[in-house]
């Protein structure tokens, strides 16, 4: 056992001491086997031994587990909080990965190998070989209408979803809408019933049939799953009652002027407010006139 | 302009974590480890217990550099253990074998062995002493410490009302069998039992207290009684690497409470024993844990369905957790700007509908 004074050098050291990736192998190996069961099964919630991590759980110890079980020291490493690069939460996220694996930091969405997300999809669309790691609050779609983890094991099991559509039902007779924003429930593969995390509906549809690569991870769930290129991916929606996204009509980025893009609104001190794209390689794009094909 | 503000994060965290530093360092009163390790004995108990090391010096670090938070400090302890090599595992270890220095019953007056108050608190009178507001000498003993009683010396109460029938047999165990391990392994439900104690064992003091306050108040714990809460040092055997013979390689010391619930005699199933045994056991002298954790094992040991809190083990085993849940809830500190964007664009669509649904009449 080490004692105090050398575990102190070491942590001057900068993680000597420590694995590469800070995981030992045999936790990076379990994880792995389990995103392969999670891509073999789209949508499927694989459990995992999620470890304990150096963050905190609820800020991206789902997410980090699987980034660390995949990068490579050539690999190119976006880390992105509700899609800003520099937002605190991602800076943190992806030192840590830089420190303990050697990996280059990088901002442009296309220029990542690996991108680890908080509540958003990038704008530019990802192209093969590009993996999305999202971070999962609560990995289980159907936990507003069933709280017992293990029933609603056994509801996904038998493809019993009938309480969901019946929920989505009751709130459209109630409100008149769907009151799910962030985190709208998905139909995969047509088969499970998945929690996309809390990214806006405007992000749904890029989940289907892309070319890249989506992983989830839940840490404090314990929970991996997958959505594998060119898979079947469908909002939960009614013949008579679509799907809709959120709209920013009329309203543009104060920095770079798109009108394209995921705008967020902040109040200014006299009242009035302005939006800006929550995408900053997006915005930062845009800025510069670099083509970015948006469509995916 | 307000978008750059949100910006320039990096730095932002890095003069954090020089500020953070300021308050454990900055002082000509820094704390020394042996100052935890010697006179902040509960706290690190508390921190070496929650956060699943038995290693004082790393506790003893971990509540310096975590300004005392015990939640933060076993934490810091979680996340060092994951990424230590799991070597093997030691043999079972009994109360039977507890080297006792404290040991008391409520259930009965006089217990085999006698009962020993040993170091409490319980029977003091919590009046502040203003003479250690300095340096002092220690009071003088009334008798003098000896050295601790031999293994064995003090049997289990709860052997006793085994013996007659009262409390179900101790479960028998193969010695070679591979504990299921909550830190490996995601827990499935229904728990193994094995699963569910070590759970409880890591436990926030202050959760089980009050989920077991809420047991005993109605919310489906029952009130049992303590047979036996003894604490004292357990011997660590694991097999020795080249012989195989069982080698002691240290004492860990623990506090354990053996509470019976139940009572009622079940006429309809033959075989069922009166009274359940509510386990609880934890490191050092957290005794307020030990004995919480013992009425949550025995409201969870219930299996007829049930909707009390308390009896639903993942209500209680999801919710104890301090790292998990401190994590969470701390979360919501982190930036909500897209989904926050995306629930207001519901809420205004729900009152636009609803106010057309009104002037419609």
């Amino acid at each position: 056992m080490a004692n105090v004074s050398t575990l102190l050098a070491d942590r001057r050291a900068e993680f000597t001491g420590y694995s590469f990736a800070f995981l030992d192998d045999m936790a990076k190996r379990e994880i792995r086997r389990s995103i392969l069961k999670a891509i073999a099964i789209p949508g499927h919630q694989v459990p995992f031994g999620s470890r304990e991590m150096p963050i905190a759980r609820g800020w991206g110890t789902g997410g980090l587990q699987i980034t660390l079980a995949l990068v490579g020291p050539t690999d190119a490493i976006k880390v992105i909080d509700q899609g800003d690069d520099a937002s605190v939460n991602a800076a943190n996220l992806r030192r840590l990965i830089a420190k303990t694996t050697g990996a280059t930091e990088v901002y442009a969405t296309h220029e990542a190998t690996l991108i680890q997300t908080r509540h958003r999809i990038p704008e530019e669309r990802l192209g093969a070989g590009q993996i999305l790691i999202l971070q999962v609050p609560v990995p289980e779609p159907l936990r507003f209408v069933e709280r017992s983890v293990a029933a609603a094991r056994a509801m996904h099991a038998e493809r019993d979803y009938a309480q969901m559509w019946l929920a989505l039902y009751e709130d459209i007779v109630r409100r008149g809408e769907v009151s799910a924003g962030a985190g709208y429930p998905v139909m995969v593969n047509h088969r499970f019933i998945m929690a996309p995390s809390p990214i806006p509906r405007w992000d749904i549809p890029k989940l289907h049939h892309a070319q890249s690569l989506f992983l989830f991870g839940a840490g404090r769930e314990k929970r991996i799953y997958a959505v594998p290129p060119f898979t079947d991916v469908r909002p939960l929606e009614f013949e008579d009652f679509p799907f809709d996204t959120e709209h920013f009509d009329g309203k543009s980025c104060i920095r770079c002027g798109a009108t394209d893009s995921y705008l967020t609104e902040s109040p200014r001190e006299d009242g009035s407010k302005v939006a800006v794209c929550s995408d900053s390689s997006y915005c930062d794009d845009t800025l510069s006139g670099r083509k970015v094909v948006n469509r995916w | 302009m307000g978008y750059s503000s949100v910006r320039g994060g990096l730095d932002a965290i890095e003069h954090a974590e020089r500020l953070i530093d300021l308050t454990v360092v900055d002082s000509p009163h820094q704390v020394e480890l042996p100052q935890v390790r010697d006179h902040l004995q509960l706290l690190l108990d508390q921190v070496m217990g929650e956060g699943g090391v038995y290693d004082p010096d790393l506790g003893a670090l971990a509540v310096k550099q975590a300004e005392g938070d015990p939640i933060e400090a076993s934490f810091l302890l979680r996340a060092y253990r994951t990424t230590l090599p799991r070597l093997g595992y030691s043999f079972p270890s009994t109360g039977r074998a507890l080297r006792v220095m404290r040991r008391i019953s409520s259930a009965f007056r006089d217990i085999p062995g006698g009962q020993v108050l040993g170091t409490t608190r319980d029977y003091t009178q919590r009046l502040l002493d203003f003479s250690l507001t300095s340096r002092r000498e220690p009071s003088t003993l009334i008798a003098p410490l000896v050295d601790a009683p031999a293994a064995g010396e003090f049997p289990l109460v709860i052997d006793g009302l085994r013996d007659e029938g009262l409390a179900a047999p101790a479960p028998v165990r193969q010695h070679d069998e591979e504990p299921f391990d909550i830190t490996r392994e995601p827990m499935r439900f229904p728990a193994t039992r094995a699963g569910r104690l070590q759970v409880l064992a890591r436990g926030e003091t202050g959760a089980m207290l009050s989920l077991a306050y809420a047991g005993l108040r109605g919310y489906g714990g029952a009130h049992g009684y303590v047979a036996e809460l003894r604490s004292g040092d357990l011997p660590v055997m694991i097999s020795h690497p080249v012989t195989g013979n069982p080698v002691r390689i240290g004492w860990v010391p623990v506090t354990e409470c053996y509470q019976v619930v139940g009572g009622q005699a079940s006429l309809q199933e033959g075989e069922r024993h009166d009274y359940d045994l509510g386990y609880g056991i934890v490191t050092g002298r957290n005794e307020r844990k030990a004995i919480s954790m013992s009425i949550l094992d025995g409201s969870l040991r219930k299996r007829e369905k049930s909707t009390q809190p308390l009896e639903d083990e993942e209500y209680v085993m999801y919710h104890i957790d301090a790292i998990e849940a401190m994590g969470f809830v701390e979360h919501l500190k982190l930036p909500h700007y897209v989904g926050f964007t995306a629930s207001l664009q519901r809420t205004s669509r729900v009152r636009e509908l609803a106010q057309a649904a009104r002037s419609r009449g």
